[in-house]
């Protein structure tokens, strides 16, 4: 992959608004956000109404996936650009999400709904109709998904990277400071984890930096390359970003999203965490 | 608890006990800016958070005791700007910034 075959900017997208095998797809952690307005011929899917499973903590399994590409007019065949608010984390889960479920036409639009925003370019209110499809979804791909014993067998061997805040990785928070800091999990990070913010991946706008800065940043960080790599975050979708970076950008298989994150690994009994005193 | 509070709904009752807050307003002249991008920066200048002002352009972060510096990011007609906000521990700070 090539950074072209995954990112498109807005011009891309403004010269696709109607080509039918182009499925916009806005998914927010605000999800009044697209009632409000959204890019034109833009279809929503709800990050967690629509892709987490109601009752086990979890995707939904792969024949409501069906249903819910299906029902929003998705073709196996249509080119995805998935956009959101939060600097595209949603997004980024989102694509992270069907790459697990096998769509291989999918892509980001670089700097989401902000930069789109910020240049002042048209939000329609109006909800496009798209006909019914019969989507098919491969098996899961864990291949880039990681869970929490493999996260735990990989303290010390693998890079584990926590993208968070660095107040959220030294445990001075436990949320991203939009969220009210109420939880009742322990504060700190998986022991031997290094901290490298998501956002040091984006510029201010939220479009990614240029291939040879992100190079740049991760191996001044001390990243080997070589080394499998696991990226964590709160709940799996900042995480999810810097999976694309890795995994997308710069084309690299050994990589995987731990989405179940410092939720889960955080509430977990007897398990290694360092925390700055 | 996964979705962003509503920024629109900004007031001290809202707030639940013991948090740290960082809040306040943007304005723009003497119109307050709407769907304006309001980030949270540390002690070393790291992003820490981001929200979107309110219609009545207002905003709001649940912090930690320290100084922080809030940045308007420039763009949807208005211009950028920065201010330092020191909070106490379950205090609420508030700042106005003009863009």
């Amino acid at each position: 992959m090539a950074r072209n075959d995954v990112l498109v900017d807005a011009d891309w997208v403004e010269a696709h608004l109607d080509d039918p095998k182009v499925v916009l797809v806005e998914v927010d952690e605000d999800t009044a956000a697209y009632d409000k307005n959204h890019i034109k011929n833009a279809v929503r899917i709800d990050w967690k109404r629509d892709l987490q499973d109601p009752l086990v903590r979890d995707f939904v399994n792969k024949e409501k996936f069906e249903a819910l590409l299906s029902e929003r007019g998705i073709a196996n065949d249509d080119t995805v650009v998935l956009y959101g608010g939060n600097n595209n984390w949603f997004a980024s889960y989102a694509y992270w999400y069907f790459k697990v479920y096998g769509h291989d036409n999918v892509k980001l639009l670089d700097g989401g709904r902000k930069k789109w925003e910020l240049d002042s370019r048209e939000l329609v209110a109006e909800v496009p109709s798209r006909p019914k499809t019969t989507y098919q979804a491969k098996d899961a791909d864990n291949d880039i998904r990681a869970f929490r014993d493999e996260v735990v067998a990989s303290i010390g061997v693998k890079n584990l990277i926590d993208v968070r805040s660095p107040d959220e990785f030294s445990g001075k928070l436990l949320a991203p400071a939009h969220l009210p800091q109420e939880q009742s999990q322990r504060a700190g990070h998986v022991a031997s984890a290094v901290n490298i913010p998501w956002s040091k991946a984006a510029n201010e706008d939220g479009t990614f930096r240029s291939d040879d800065e992100l190079k740049k940043l991760y191996a001044d960080e001390g990243v080997d390359f070589g080394k499998d790599t696991i990226a964590y975050c709160r709940i799996g979708e900042r995480s999810a970003h810097t999976w694309f970076v890795f995994h997308e950008l710069f084309d690299l298989d050994n990589v995987k999203n731990y989405d179940g994150s410092w939720t889960e690994y955080g509430s977990l009994v007897g398990v290694p965490i360092e925390k700055d005193v | 608890m996964c979705g962003a509070p509503d920024q629109a709904t900004i007031s001290r009752d809202g707030i639940p006990t013991g948090e740290t807050v960082v809040q306040g307003l943007v304005y723009n002249g003497d119109s307050p800016v709407s769907g304006g991008y309001v980030r949270l920066l540390d002690g070393t200048g790291e992003f820490t958070a981001e929200v979107v002002t309110s219609a009545t352009g207002q905003f709001r972060f649940f912090a930690r005791p320290g100084s922080w510096t809030v940045r308007v990011i420039p763009g949807g007609g208005h211009s950028g700007g920065d201010a330092k906000v020191d909070v106490a521990a379950g205090e609420i700070s508030e700042v106005r910034i003009s863009v």
